[in-house]
């Protein structure tokens, strides 16, 4: 196809006009601006720039929400493939551990042990299965690890506030539990505080158990380092902060620093009570 | 040598820089409209800033790859005629809107530059290509979009080596990059951007 991005059948559309800069192609340039005059599609150059900024600029606008769309959802299987891994790692480590010590005194547990057996050169058919099941531990547990250095490097892409309050994996971790960042933008603080939480949830609003007072948000510092009688408090003041954070990286995308500013008072007032 | 027209310098806090007029960005040096041209925030700054002839003298046309943030961009759409600006990633390109939104002759594509049919029914031929993408092959990126320079247009690259190979020493890659340029380009001028940029070469060079 050889034809400028403004030749195409719903000429005044401007929808159109930015699907067709986004879609189009050309083998090469051509002096567009005067082939447009020609062509009837604008009534001079300055009228042909006057269009094309507002299509380049809708154009872009759409593409960039699809490409960050894509990349929240890579975000959310890269964090559960993550977990998928760790949890398979430590299965498999305890039954090697277990495994393990019925044929030697010295065996150890976990990946370190793995790490130690996956090196050794096998004697007997028990030992080569040992050895074989040790290098499963150690290649998922480096196969976690490189998908944790994957969402540390991404999430602050996707969603450059909620990275910088959270940390990236509990961020990603969030942006998964809410099934991607433009429905996590809409969700309430109140849910935000109890995602990953849902079974407590549950049990809470079919009579009974106590209310959650927070699901994931737990394992951040902020959180997990306030006493336990401030922990429902710092846990809505994180829920609201990161609620608004994933709120921002959806609908405008720009780094608010006071953002932690505002959040690192807020936890400093809230443990002040305990001091006091 | 002379700046573009447009381009002047002037005294921001007591410091004298590079300065255009334009809407304001983000949170530059500005003052009685003008905006400070950072050199260390801008590749084409300090090329400018150094003196490098870089045969601009304003008003042109100009393809700009790896447009980023816009952040140089911004400056030459403030000086240049219709400024086309490619960037592939999504993150950059929502700072770069937020530029274009200011500058109505200020045109921004999210496009390879290593794909340059993917753009070529936009963008007219032009007097400068300014390159400054952080990709590997960047003188195959400057030589797939020679089409777009008109015969006597000029290349404005920064070359950054650690893009290239981070292994490499940057003397090494530099000279690779500008061997790859012999098949299209005659190069006029290169330059270290050291301190300014660590392990950066400015080349300015015209379409053979």
């Amino acid at each position: 196809m050889d034809d400028g991005w403004f030749v195409g059948p719903a000429g005044d559309d401007p929808a159109e006009a930015a699907a067709r800069i986004r879609e189009g192609r050309a083998d090469a340039p051509a002096d567009w601006p005067r082939l447009a005059v020609e062509a009837g599609f604008a009534d001079s150059t300055a009228d042909y720039y006057d269009q094309l900024h507002e299509a380049s600029v809708a154009a872009a606008r759409a593409g960039v929400h699809e490409r960050e769309r894509a990349d929240d959802q890579q975000l959310k299987h890269a964090v559960r493939a993550m977990d998928d891994c760790i949890r398979t790692r430590t299965e498999l480590a305890e039954r090697l551990a277990e495994w393990g010590g019925s044929v030697e005194d010295d065996a150890g547990t976990g990946v370190e042990y793995a790490r130690r057996l996956a090196d050794r050169e096998p004697d007997d058919p028990v030992e080569a299965q040992l050895t074989g099941l040790a290098a499963r531990v150690v290649a998922l547990d480096d196969q976690a690890e490189s998908l944790r250095g994957f969402i540390e490097r991404a999430t602050p892409e996707v969603a450059p506030n909620l990275a910088a309050l959270a940390g990236p994996v509990l961020a990603a971790r969030l942006v998964s539990l809410a099934g991607g960042l433009d429905s996590m933008a809409k969700l309430p603080s109140g849910t935000v505080q109890v995602l990953g939480a849902e079974d407590a949830l549950f049990a809470h609003l079919q009579g009974g158990a106590p209310s959650p007072k927070h699901g994931i948000i737990y394992t951040h510092e902020y959180v997990r380092g306030t006493a336990r009688e401030d922990r429902g408090s710092a846990a809505r003041a994180l829920a609201g902060k990161l609620t608004i954070a994933a709120r921002i990286d959806h609908y405008s995308g720009d780094l608010r620093p006071e953002l932690e500013a505002e959040l690192t008072d807020r936890i400093d007032r809230i443990r002040e009570r305990e001091d006091a | 040598m002379t700046l573009p027209e447009g381009v002047e310098r002037r005294e921001f806090d007591g410091v004298t820089g590079l300065a255009t007029r334009g809407a304001p960005v983000s949170d530059e040096a500005t003052a009685d409209g003008w905006r400070h041209w950072d050199p260390h925030r801008s590749k084409l700054g300090a090329m400018l800033d150094r003196g490098m002839d870089t045969g601009l003298d304003g008003s042109e046309a100009v393809l700009y790859l790896g447009a980023a943030a816009g952040t140089t961009v911004s400056h030459v759409a403030d000086v240049a005629g219709p400024v086309y600006a490619v960037e592939f990633a999504p993150r950059p390109m929502r700072d770069l809107l937020s530029v274009a939104t200011d500058r109505d002759r200020l045109f921004p594509l999210l496009a390879d530059a290593r794909k340059p049919a993917t753009y070529a029914h936009v963008v007219e031929p032009v007097d400068v290509v300014i390159q400054d993408v952080a990709t590997r092959g960047q003188g195959r990126v400057a030589v797939e979009n020679r089409q777009f320079l008109a015969d006597d247009g000029r290349l404005l690259l920064a070359v950054k080596a650690r893009s290239e190979d981070v292994t490499r020493a940057p003397e090494a890659v530099f000279d690779a990059v500008l061997a790859d340029l012999e098949d299209a380009y005659e190069v006029l001028a290169t330059e270290r951007l050291d301190p300014l940029h660590d392990d950066h070469l400015a080349v300015v060079a015209r379409p053979t």
